[in-house]
């Protein structure tokens, strides 16, 4: 499945010459080894220092020069106790949430970026979650600076992070209703009348596909 | 229901429950209230409204005497939604939002989202060399004002009152050169997805020249005010200690990881638009205190003028070259004129579109109206920023609207050592712990 130019015309809709672009539908199996760069030793350590790797990860995609691994939520703190002991990942750059609503059954994503000062490496996990059962374990015994990170994930998507030391809201209001971030709370705004035309909110505008 | 009474706050009982209306009390019946308890401890507020938080950051500290034992930071109060607008808006319309995050260093908020961009888009080798000299030039420019800002705010607030007259003259310069250049002085919107929006105008490198040896000469006033000085030493020296354990472990990035003597810089280490050409220093303090951190800052400067010299100097070389991809998919289609009263519409452009090529005006009208599609999948970019690394996370779903956009700011996650730097220190030393790490509020609330 792919679509070649970047105006998304199938067929010979677009006029207007060849964009160069072909896009691939996002990848929803592992990627082959090898993964190429530090990448497979990443993997190789991992697989060496940590006995429930099968059973932990599960995907490893490598994507655009990056190395994602899936990690089941269940083995999270396992995993990145491990990835920061053996591995020398020494920072966790935060966690983004993302929500992806058609995704049954795991629509809540939470993505950590790591950084390894020691090898200068960086690679990401992620741990996919159902809106049903949003909860996380907390990795702020691990990397003490993901407090606040866990705290805004939690404020903007409303996944809860079990054991973190003081799970409230940080960016909205502590009584606001909602997750903002999330793709079912509407963005809101009025329409803006200009020169007697009126201009619709931003979330009513046509979304081009 | 256990009904509580508080000496900060009146209550009154209502159906729902006790009501606390929290307000400013008179400081005279507050004390004597104080006063009947047992107690030495007090909790006070700081900010939101505070001269001396570097924006609106609430600090609620908790004291004896004047000794903090406990410090927690409320944020939140300059929460803009930028995150979520930007998934409502086309990849290009993103630069515009984006760059109002930390609006102290822009070009840095822009260039790190359009590197994602354009690494999600697969053209970060089609980037002209020009663009990207250009972005470094602009980076190390914003560099130089953010720095100037922090340094001159951050006296201020320690009641050195004369070098943030001079730094912001500098800053002034600064400004200045993104006005000749891109037409504004904040909120750029310049650098953009596949290049920058529009080339250096005719006759701007002389004029950089020129700011380059203005600035290098001015710098040398805050250097006899403040390098030495026994009072800025006493206010500074010793004050905010972190060590670099506590660094790694609260993911503290930029000068305060610097000095440290961490020589951490992803300029250095992880080279994006072309750092890897230029020859700099990473400045290193082995401190592990404000004063580290304010050495580093100065020194910086000096630097950052070293690569702007050697852009200056690549830039002459590449002159008429382009200054976005070749690719005219994603290429904005409207080469923007700067004008007496800014940056604006090329004239050329649209006769061209209104008047001589209905193609173009299509090709116009569906690149502005939908913007370009970007393949699904998911990026991290980071680049240095004067606070740290500045990273971001893109998500894309193949549409012409990025899915998610999440910015990892320096500010907000540097902010967190507040408490490690200031428990057990005297309330004035808050000031100087804060403004070494100098948070923007509008990065760390977004």
């Amino acid at each position: 499945m792919s679509d070649h130019g970047m105006f998304g015309a199938e067929g010979s809709g677009d006029t207007s010459g060849y964009g160069g672009l072909v896009r691939s539908a996002a990848s929803t199996g592992s990627s082959e080894r090898p993964y190429g760069g530090y990448f497979d030793d990443v993997a190789d350590d991992l697989e060496r220092a940590y006995p429930d790797f099968a059973d932990a990860i599960e995907r490893v995609v490598v994507d655009r020069g990056e190395l994602t691994l899936h990690v089941k939520r269940e083995k999270l703190v396992e995993v990145a106790k491990i990835l920061r002991d053996k591995l020398l990942f020494e920072m966790c750059l935060g966690v983004s949430g993302v929500h992806y609503p058609a995704d049954v059954n795991r629509e809540l994503h939470a993505v950590y970026p790591l950084l390894s000062m020691t090898h200068n490496r960086r690679i990401r996990i992620e741990v996919s979650i159902p809106d049903s059962d949003p909860h996380l374990p907390s990795l702020v015994e691990v990397w003490a600076g993901n407090n606040w990170n866990e705290r805004e994930t939690f404020d903007m998507f409303g996944i809860i992070f079990d054991g973190h030391p003081g799970l409230t809201r940080i960016l909205m209001p502590d009584d606001w209703r909602g997750h903002p971030q999330r793709k079912d709370y509407p963005l809101g705004g009025i329409p803006v009348e200009y020169k007697g035309a009126t201009v619709p909110p931003p979330n009513e505008r046509r979304s081009y596909r | 229901m256990t009904t509580f009474s508080d000496p900060y706050a009146s209550s009154r009982e209502t159906t729902e429950g006790t009501v606390f209306s929290v307000t400013g009390g008179d400081w005279d019946s507050l004390v004597t209230e104080i006063g009947a308890t047992k107690e030495e401890r007090v909790v006070v507020n700081m900010g939101p409204q505070h001269p001396s938080t570097h924006g609106v950051l609430r600090l609620v500290l908790e004291l004896e005497g004047e000794t903090v034992t406990e410090l927690r930071c409320g944020v939140g109060y300059l929460h803009t939604g930028i995150e979520k607008n930007a998934e409502y808006r086309s990849w290009t319309q993103g630069v515009t939002f984006v760059t109002r995050m930390d609006y102290l260093a822009p070009l840095f908020n822009e260039t790190a989202y359009c590197l994602g961009v354009e690494k999600l888009l697969g053209i970060t080798n089609d980037v002209p060399e020009r663009a990207s000299v250009i972005r470094v030039m602009m980076m190390e420019f914003n560099r130089i004002s953010s720095h100037m800002v922090a340094l001159g705010t951050g006296a201020l607030e320690l009641g050195a009152l004369s070098p943030m007259i001079f730094c912001f003259r500098e800053r002034e310069k600064v400004l200045d050169v993104f006005e000749l250049i891109a037409g504004l002085r904040m909120n750029l919107a310049y650098v953009r997805p596949g290049g920058v929006a529009q080339d250096l105008p005719a006759g701007a490198l002389p004029k950089l020249r020129e700011t380059v040896k203005e600035l290098r000469r001015d710098f040398k006033d805050n250097d006899k005010l403040l390098i030495g000085n026994t009072i800025w030493m006493k206010r500074t020296e010793g004050i905010g200690y972190l060590d670099l354990a506590g660094c790694t472990t609260l993911g503290i990035t930029g000068p305060v990881l610097r000095s440290t003597g961490m020589p951490w810089d992803l300029r250095k280490l992880q080279p994006y638009s072309g750092y890897e050409n230029y020859n700099f220093d990473v400045v290193t303090a082995d401190t592990c205190d404000v004063y580290g951190r304010f050495l580093i800052r100065m020194n910086e400067l000096e630097q950052s003028l070293r690569i702007i010299e050697q852009c200056i100097d690549k830039l002459e070389k590449l002159e008429g070259a382009p200054v976005m991809v070749a690719d005219k998919k994603i290429a904005w289609p409207a080469q923007l004129a700067l004008g007496g009263d800014g940056l604006g519409n090329s004239l050329d452009h649209i006769r061209e579109i209104m008047g001589t090529s209905m193609e173009s005006l299509i090709h116009h009208f569906k690149l502005v109206t939908e913007g370009f599609r970007v393949p699904a999948g998911q990026v991290y970019s980071a680049v240095e920023s004067p606070r740290g690394e500045m990273g971001v996370h893109l998500v894309s779903d193949g549409g012409t609207k990025p899915y998610r956009v999440h910015f990892r700011e320096p500010s907000f996650n540097n902010l967190q050592a507040t408490a490690a730097m200031c428990e057990g220190s005297l309330i004035a030393d808050i000031i100087g712990a804060v403004a070494s790490i100098d948070p923007v509020m509008g990065g760390v609330d977004r």
